[in-house]
């Protein structure tokens, strides 16, 4: 680990172009632009480049173990970093549930070994995903995947008892519960979002007050019992309100809202393509800006992808028998650029808070030797992606590293490339492309 | 367009244009010899994943007098997730060279996708897509009113009229729809052409089987059809079959959209007292199957003014209208339907 990178004329958070240094897996030194000289050193044009910290991920389905046919731990650790992770946190709704600490195990391990990113598995909240039986929360947090946060991702853990049950259980170990709130006897057979386009379309409608009652109920219980809440991929103006009342009022809660509930809206299912067919669905325009003022002043904490890759099979059939969920770990950053930075709602250093401190900090990844999230300053991890924010791309699913193509950016013109990610100062991506482990 | 998908892709020109066609061959369906020459050596695949004997009848029926060769294939029973793929046997019809796909499926949509995905060359017909649309059912409904109602509007007597002059359409109609209009396919081509050809709409259930986003539609919305037969005093009255599974609910109930049949007979049925309320001139429909005593009484299905039976013979003749400008290539005006 002798090896030194530096990063030549970097702008970190799009500041004033500096030379960084890595070496020995931090940062070792922030020169004067130019300056930088170490023998042997590689160097990276970084003229023009944004630098940003690693991006965490707090949400990704990797569907491994069990649908291996869709994404592999592998395959798509190489996608996140192909985006500009250096984390993910791989949700338990996988076949066997991560549920016990062997499951958490084998998928840390497995994306250890990988070496793309870090991979924190996520523990579920309840065997099976069930609903009715707490997992072994204690197990999974003193296993070696040290897990922090648990979600039955998938499903609301809609009974409330539960849920006050494992919002008091994890404080123990500083853990959060990351609920999918979504009501389910209000949301049975639901296919898009309920309003004026599924009523024309005839397809069974999702209400957002499906989404809203059980935040409202898990801001409260959070409050009640003092603990840590977190609420998934929120996608409603009603939602925002919420978690802006609750933040007001000192509930100790999280929210993340994925790329695509910042871009797109219901009208896409218009076409019956089922590659817009997404849990929590696509909202309305309105929503869509109220998710983008909410992310803008703080009421959202991070973007997280949900990154759902689904085989083609599940998705090249009538709506209602098409699988929920989009691909997007290749794609946030630039849908994060477009729609928040290039609209002048954030900056780059924003950008650094929701896309990598404040997830690391809500998984509690955020210290300790494999620390993610933090800085760029000197001594700090070199976890460093490389941005050229003047660069445009047309999104094809078929040449991204996921394995699956069920991108519904498919055809839009995206600003932004991820040029050169970097873990712990290795290049996991130079020059646009993963760079693959040599054994 | 190449298709009939949607009510909501037909202009007025093209409606109009289908019930002139309609008209056309329904003066035909009375000769000794029915079948006409039109289309033979196509084929037509009636692809039922719904088990509906009247509608594939009413297509097979139209085909057949076209002088079509008619495959049926059934895949009821088949589920959307199981068997074999959409695709798959989208595939399979076109391998065998079908010209034209008549499609009933419960998922919504199904059709849109047949036509669109790129699986397919054949001109696809929507026979029925879960709760979207049913345009073919709209079409045999505006001609029914057409035949009895437009000369009537046009200040003369309130009879049927199988000379309709060439181009008219529904201006200044009033229809009321009742019943469950949320599940609804029949509501939703009717809401949508009826506006198209002029008429006006008032749709009248319950607030639990309308839908979120109703307001949008091109009609009024009324939760009293007492109030609606006195005030609308519609010239066509159409009452829609309540299902019935939406009496109880899903799960472990409390989902049921109304409290009984008693009660939604009282108040959205179409009893003697209030089929008595309507004008002289006014008709009763129904797309059927009925269910007699709940959403519509035994004197109303089989009063005078019931024309539901007629409903179903002008479906053949509606249906070899859409198949004929859909399949014949006779696209003069520009607009292919």
């Amino acid at each position: 680990m002798s090896t030194t990178t530096i990063l030549r004329g970097a702008r970190p958070t799009g500041g004033d172009p500096v030379d960084l240094v890595l070496r020995d897996g931090v940062i070792a030194e922030i020169l004067d632009e130019g300056t930088a000289s170490h023998e042997g050193a590689a160097v990276v044009d970084a003229t023009g480049l944004v630098a940003l910290p690693g991006l965490v991920d707090l949400h990704t389905h990797l569907r491994e173990p069990g649908r291996e046919d869709a994404e592999t731990i592998a395959s798509g650790t190489r996608a996140a970093a192909a985006g500009g992770f250096t984390a993910v946190h791989a949700m338990a709704n996988t076949t066997p549930v991560a549920d016990t600490a062997g499951v958490v195990e084998q998928v840390w391990r497995i994306g250890r070994d990988a070496g793309w990113v870090d991979v924190h598995p996520v523990g579920a909240v309840s065997v099976g995903l069930d609903g009715t039986q707490l997992a072994e929360l204690g197990a999974m947090a003193d296993s070696a995947a040290r897990v922090r946060v648990f979600s039955d991702d998938g499903k609301c853990v809609h009974d409330p008892i539960l849920m006050r049950r494992a919002l008091e259980y994890v404080k123990a170990f500083d853990g959060v519960v990351a609920q999918h709130a979504q009501e389910p006897r209000l949301t049975e057979g639901a296919q898009m979002n309920e309003g004026v386009v599924s009523a024309e379309i005839g397809l069974t409608g999702w209400p957002a007050v499906a989404e809203e009652a059980i935040i409202a109920r898990d801001v409260l219980l959070a409050e009640h019992v003092g603990s840590r809440l977190h609420v998934c991929h929120l996608s409603t103006a009603g939602s925002v309100d919420l978690v802006r009342w609750a933040k007001k009022r000192g509930v100790d809660v999280t929210a993340e809202v994925t790329p695509h509930h910042l871009l797109l809206t219901d009208d896409l299912a218009r076409d019956y393509d089922p590659t817009f067919k997404v849990n929590p669905p696509l909202r309305t325009a309105e929503d869509v800006e109220a998710v983008r003022a909410g992310l803008a002043d703080g009421t959202i904490d991070i973007v997280a992808t949900d990154h759902a890759p689904h085989t083609r099979e599940d998705k090249d059939c009538e709506w209602a028998a098409a699988a929920f969920g989009m691909t997007g770990l290749e794609t946030a950053l630039s849908v994060v650029q477009a729609t928040m930075v290039d609209t002048g709602r954030m900056n780059w250093a924003d950008v650094a808070r929701v896309l990598s401190a404040a997830p690391a900090r809500i998984g509690r990844i955020d210290s300790g030797d494999r620390a993610q999230g933090r800085p760029l300053a000197v001594g700090e991890p070199a976890n460093v992606v490389l941005v050229d924010p003047a660069a445009t791309r047309v999104v094809d699913g078929a040449e991204q590293a996921t394995a699956s193509t069920n991108t519904p950016f498919r055809g839009r013109e995206l600003p932004g490339r991820v040029v050169a990610t970097f873990l712990r100062g290795r290049a996991t991506v130079l020059d646009g492309s993963p760079v693959e482990v040599t054994a | 367009m190449r298709h009939l998908l949607s009510t909501q892709d037909i202009s007025r020109d093209e409606a109009v244009r289908i019930l002139d066609t309609a008209a056309q061959m329904a003066a035909t369906q009375g000769r000794e010899i029915k079948k006409l020459p039109t289309l033979r050596g196509r084929t037509v695949v009636n692809l039922f994943y719904e088990d509906s004997t009247r509608t594939r009848i009413s297509f097979e029926t139209a085909a057949k007098r076209l002088s079509a060769d008619v495959i049926n294939f059934s895949a009821k029973g088949s589920s959307v997730s199981k068997g074999e793929s959409l695709k798959d046997t989208a595939l399979t019809l076109q391998a065998m060279g079908a010209d034209a796909v008549v499609c009933r499926h419960q998922a919504s949509g199904a059709p849109h996708l047949l036509a669109n995905a790129g699986w397919l060359d054949a001109a696809v017909v929507n026979a029925g897509d879960g709760m979207h649309q049913h345009p073919t059912q709209a079409l045999l409904d505006a001609f029914t009113m057409r035949r009895h109602l437009a000369t009537y509007l046009a200040g003369g007597a309130a009879r049927p009229d199988d000379d309709v002059a060439d181009g008219t359409d529904l201006a200044g109609l009033r229809v009321a729809i009742v019943g469950d209009v949320l599940h609804s396919r029949v509501a939703r081509s009717n809401v949508h052409l009826l506006a198209t050809l002029g008429a006006h709409v008032t749709l009248v259930a319950p607030p639990t089987l309308l839908p979120v986003g109703v307001q949008t539609w091109p009609c009024d919305v009324s939760f009293d059809l007492d109030a609606t037969l006195r005030d609308v005093a519609p010239d066509a009255i159409m009452m829609l079959r309540v299902q019935r599974e939406r009496m109880s609910g899903s799960g472990s109930g409390g989902g049921a959209f109304f409290p009984n049949p008693l009660e939604y007979t009282r108040k959205y049925g179409l009893d003697p007292r209030r089929l008595a309320t309507l004008a002289p001139h006014a008709i009763v429909m129904h797309p059927g199957p009925m269910n007699r005593g709940l959403e519509i009484s035994a004197e109303a299905a089989d009063s005078p003014r019931s024309v539901i039976v007629e409903q179903v013979g002008n479906g053949v003749a509606v249906r070899m209208a859409v198949l004929y400008l859909l399949l014949s290539g006779d696209n003069s005006e520009g607009t292919t339907l």
